[in-house]
Order: structure tokens, then sequence, then C-alpha cells
């Protein structure tokens, strides 16, 4: 038994643990990671998506912008949050404060934890195509510092519209992937009940990701993860924040625009 | 050159075409729509549009760039760029040899340069035949450098787009082509160039979501499929029936999501008009 705890969890396991309702969501880490924390609402076109938290808060003393998924920590949350899947409300109402972030020279900080965007006829409607699209190139031109950190479940395109970041993070049992291992194995062997032998060729735990280049750094779960947190946030926010603003943004585009598939484990 | 000339340029330019059409294998094919049997000589001369029900079918990148563009004006680019498949994924090298063999083709985009009634254009054509149009690292390395190669010569660009989406067989890899080909386009934009994004059937998920949704002019094909989550998707996630003609380029429209629902038969026309507009 022991043995078995002391073995590395496999790609499923971690997508389990990722998703697990007990694990921390953006409230905790907000209340642990900043201080001064006030949330602003809406996206000045529509209505207000609870799925998306955003507001202004003090790190180390300094005013920064925090962006992230909320799935809700119980059922009535859950549905309010619809389960963390964001509608283009709430990827709007980001990219409102991100803009808002720019002007008054704030860093931006995204939490990730989605099973991806909300697939509804409603959203649709509304443009989620364009949400997530203008999203990303408001990202990809930020004069400000931009640090990602996928926290649980980052799943698709609802994922990576607030991921465009100078530096992504994990945490260790954080997955990050194309679309859910249900989804996947559905699209390709069209049988959703495939999903564990899914995340084993999709490459999807931080530490995979780490391997090919494709994020940053990973940080542990264990008792320091908060202050493993907070040291990574402080560290890359001063390294970050010497750069000038062309800087940021040319180097920015270039860490997408090298992403080619050349890299190899 | 006046807007109105264009179509003796288009005669021309047919000449190439049919040219090219015979080269194309003969038989039947099935309309998806009214399933009635249409001879692929006729099919040819409609523009691969249902002489029954006019349903658009799936245009090949040099069928349409021969339509598109004035006659020999094309030159492609970077028809060498292929995926590497970074994640060694299962089956996905046979897959690919397939699909290239089947098409002639490195990977589902095709980009070059070309002229239409003159004016020198970057265009791009993302093929729904190979493996659904899918976007992986190489449809995404050749969007972004046909978007730089735009930009640094101050060309207009104009991309078709037909797309299931990012392609799953590369995983994240596809996922950042998303980020990728919208930054470039981002930049593209930002210093001035002129960005058509051109949706056919069908444009959905990452392609959707991502360069496709960021034209500074959105058109698209009568009736073309174009959404972030299919049609099944959303029916097994709310377990409803969705409404008829949801998602579909006329919905779109009415919702305000593009510019201009445009037939195939004034493609050209539509293109070579806009492109004049911007050099004005």
């Amino acid at each position: 038994m022991s043995e078995a705890l002391a073995k590395e969890p496999t790609a499923y396991e971690r997508v389990q643990l990722a998703r697990k309702s007990g694990r921390p969501g953006i409230t905790e880490f907000i209340h642990r990671l900043f201080d001064d924390f006030i949330e602003m609402h809406g996206d000045r076109l529509y209505r207000d998506d609870p799925s998306i938290v955003g507001g202004i808060a003090l790190f180390h003393n300094r005013p920064v912008t925090v962006i992230g998924h909320r799935k809700g920590k119980n059922t009535a949350e859950n549905i309010r949050c619809n389960f963390g899947m964001t509608s283009p409300e709430g990827y709007r109402k980001g990219r409102r404060l991100m803009e808002q972030a720019e002007k008054f020279k704030r860093p931006v900080i995204t939490l990730i934890d989605t099973p991806g965007a909300y697939p509804g006829i409603e959203a649709e409607s509304n443009g989620q195509s364009n949400a997530i699209a203008e999203s990303m190139a408001c990202m990809s031109r930020l004069r400000v510092p931009v640090i990602a950190i996928v926290t649980g479940e980052g799943s698709s395109g609802g994922a990576l519209a607030i991921a465009v970041a100078d530096t992504v993070w994990m945490l260790e049992n954080a997955v990050y992937s194309i679309l859910s291992p249900e989804g996947f194995a559905s699209i390709l062997w069209k049988d959703a009940k495939r999903a564990p032998e899914a995340c084993d060729c999709m490459k999807l735990t931080a530490q995979d990701l780490k391997g090919y280049g494709l994020i940053d750094g990973i940080i542990e779960e264990g008792e320091l993860m908060y202050s493993d947190m907070d040291l990574m946030l402080a560290t890359e926010l001063e390294r970050l924040s010497k750069k000038r603003p062309q800087v940021l943004v040319a180097e920015r585009y270039q860490h997408f625009r090298k992403i080619d598939g050349l890299y190899q484990q | 050159m006046n807007i109105t000339d264009v179509f003796t340029e288009k005669r021309k330019n047919l000449t190439s075409l049919l040219k090219l059409r015979r080269t194309f294998e003969g038989g039947q094919r099935e309309c998806p729509k009214c399933h009635e049997m249409a001879e692929t000589a006729r099919l040819t001369e409609t523009n691969w549009i249902c002489p029954k029900c006019h349903y658009y079918f799936p245009m090949a990148p040099k069928e349409r760039i021969a339509l598109l563009c004035d006659e020999n004006s094309f030159r492609e680019l970077y028809s060498s760029v292929h995926s590497r498949d970074p994640l060694q994924f299962p089956d996905y090298g046979k897959k690919l040899a397939e699909n290239r063999k089947r098409t002639g083709q490195q990977d589902a985009f095709v980009a070059g340069v070309g002229r239409v009634g003159h004016i020198r254009f970057a265009v791009g054509v993302l093929d729904g035949r190979f493996m659904m149009g899918s976007m992986g690292t190489a449809a995404g390395e050749k969007i972004v450098r046909l978007t730089e190669y735009a930009a640094k010569r101050k060309l207009p660009l104009v991309i078709f787009s037909a797309s299931g989406g990012a392609r799953m067989q590369e995983g994240l890899f596809s996922l950042m082509q998303m980020a990728k080909t919208s930054a470039a386009i981002e930049k593209f934009k930002s210093s001035g160039g002129l960005f058509i994004s051109y949706l056919t059937n069908p444009t959905t998920g990452g392609v959707s979501a991502s360069y496709a949704s960021l034209g500074d002019i959105i058109l698209a094909e009568p009736d073309a499929l174009i959404c972030f989550a299919g049609p099944r998707v959303i029916e097994q996630t709310i377990g409803q029936t969705l409404p008829e003609g949801f998602q579909h380029a006329e919905f779109l429209l009415e919702h305000g999501m593009i510019d201009r629902i445009v037939e195939r038969s004034r493609m050209r026309q539509t293109i070579y008009k806009l492109l004049k507009l911007h050099q004005m």
C-alpha cells in the first residue's frame, strides 16, 4: 500500500486530482496570495459571468489585476458558476479588466481552472469563438507583465483564452490539454469511455509539458505550495517588470511564435 | 483598372481553371444535403455547387486559388513545412502519410502570394479535405509565416478557412497554434495590415476561436457551419435539439458575428473590390 502511494500518479490519476472537489479554487488562491482584493463585474455589453473572477488586489504591496476561472465550492455555487465553463461574457469581462490593467500599468496574473468554454446555445449565439480569439489577441499585445498559473484543469481554448502570458506555470497535479480527455477520446475514437487511455497519449501533465518546453515551471503541491507560488510570482514579477513594454510584448510574441513542434523530450 | 474589368480578367482565368479541372477524376459525387448524384464534370462547371440544392461542396485549395487569382499569378510559399509528430502519437504518422499522398500537400494549409485584378496579396487556404482541415504545428507555422510575409511586404492578407478545429494528435502543441496565429494576426493588424478572413464550411473549434475570428473583415460562404462547439457536442451537453439554421452563416450574420455572406460566383469580384478600396 505504502509503495503504491509513493508511486508517481498516472496521467489519468492526475486528471482526477485536478478535478477533485476539495482542491483549492480561485477564492482560496486570492485569499492566500493577495491582499485587499476588490472584485469587478460585468463585460459592459450584456451581463456578468460568474465563471470568471476578476479584480484588483495588492501583491507585496503592489497593485495587480487578477483574473481566473471559478468553479464554485458547493452545488449551488457550481451551478451559478456553470462549473467553471465560461461564456463569451466572461472572456469579455477578462479582456476589459486586462485593458484596464494596461492603462494603469498593473501586471496581470491569471489563474486557470476550467473544463472548457461553455458549449451552449446562448454562448454560441453571443460569439464564443470571437470572445476567445479576441481575448488571446488582447493578451498578446498587453504592455504589462502577464503571468499565468494553471491550478486545476486547463482544458481547450477555454483555458488558453486567459493563458497567453510571458510565463506559464502549473501546479504539480494540474493538467493542461487541447480538450478534456473525454472529449478527446470521443472525437478520436468515438468513445468517451476511453478517456483514461487518451490521457496517456495526450501528454497533459505538468511534468510532460515541462519536458516539451510548453510550460515554464511546476509548483509542488505540498505544505509549501502557497509560499512557493508567492515566491514564483515575486521573482517573475521582478524579472518581467524590468523589461521595457515593447520588449515584453516582443518576447511574449516569440514565446508562442517558436512553438513549432521541434521540441523533443 | 476599372472595377468591372475584373470580369474580363475572370474569363481569361477560366482557361487555366478548366485545364486544372480536367485533371481531377471523373465520375459522380453524391450531394450530402439533397442526396442527388451529380456528375463531377458538371460540378467543376458550377464551382462545386450542387446544381439541385445549391449545397457548397468543399473546394481544393488549388481550385479556389485558380478561381480567385489572375491567371498564372499565384506562387506557393512554404510548401515543404510539415508536422514532425511532436507527441509521436499512435497511428498519426500513417494518417499523415495517407493524407499527403491523397492531396499532394504536406499538410492542410496552402500559402502563397498572388494577384487579383493586378493587386498583389498574400493568400492562404485551409484544406478541409486534409484531416478535416485541423490546425496543428504545420498549419499554424504556415499561417504565421504567411502573416509575417504579408506584414513585411505590406500586402493585404486573405485566408480561407475550413476546419474541424485544432488537431487532436498534436495535443497542446496544436492548442498553442491558436495563441500563435492570433498573436501574429493581431500584430499584423496593428501595423496597418488588412486581414480578410473568409469562412467556409465548416469553420469550427480552435480555428474559429482564433485567427479566423479576427478578420478586419469577415466573410462567409452561404450556409457554412461556423461555431466554437459543434452541434452534436451542444446537443449532448444541453440535451435538446438545436433550432433550425443554428450556427450557419446566416445565423452568424443575424447575430452580428460576420460582415457578409458571399456567393462563390462573387468571391473574386468581392475580394477585388475590397482590396481596391484599401488601396485608395
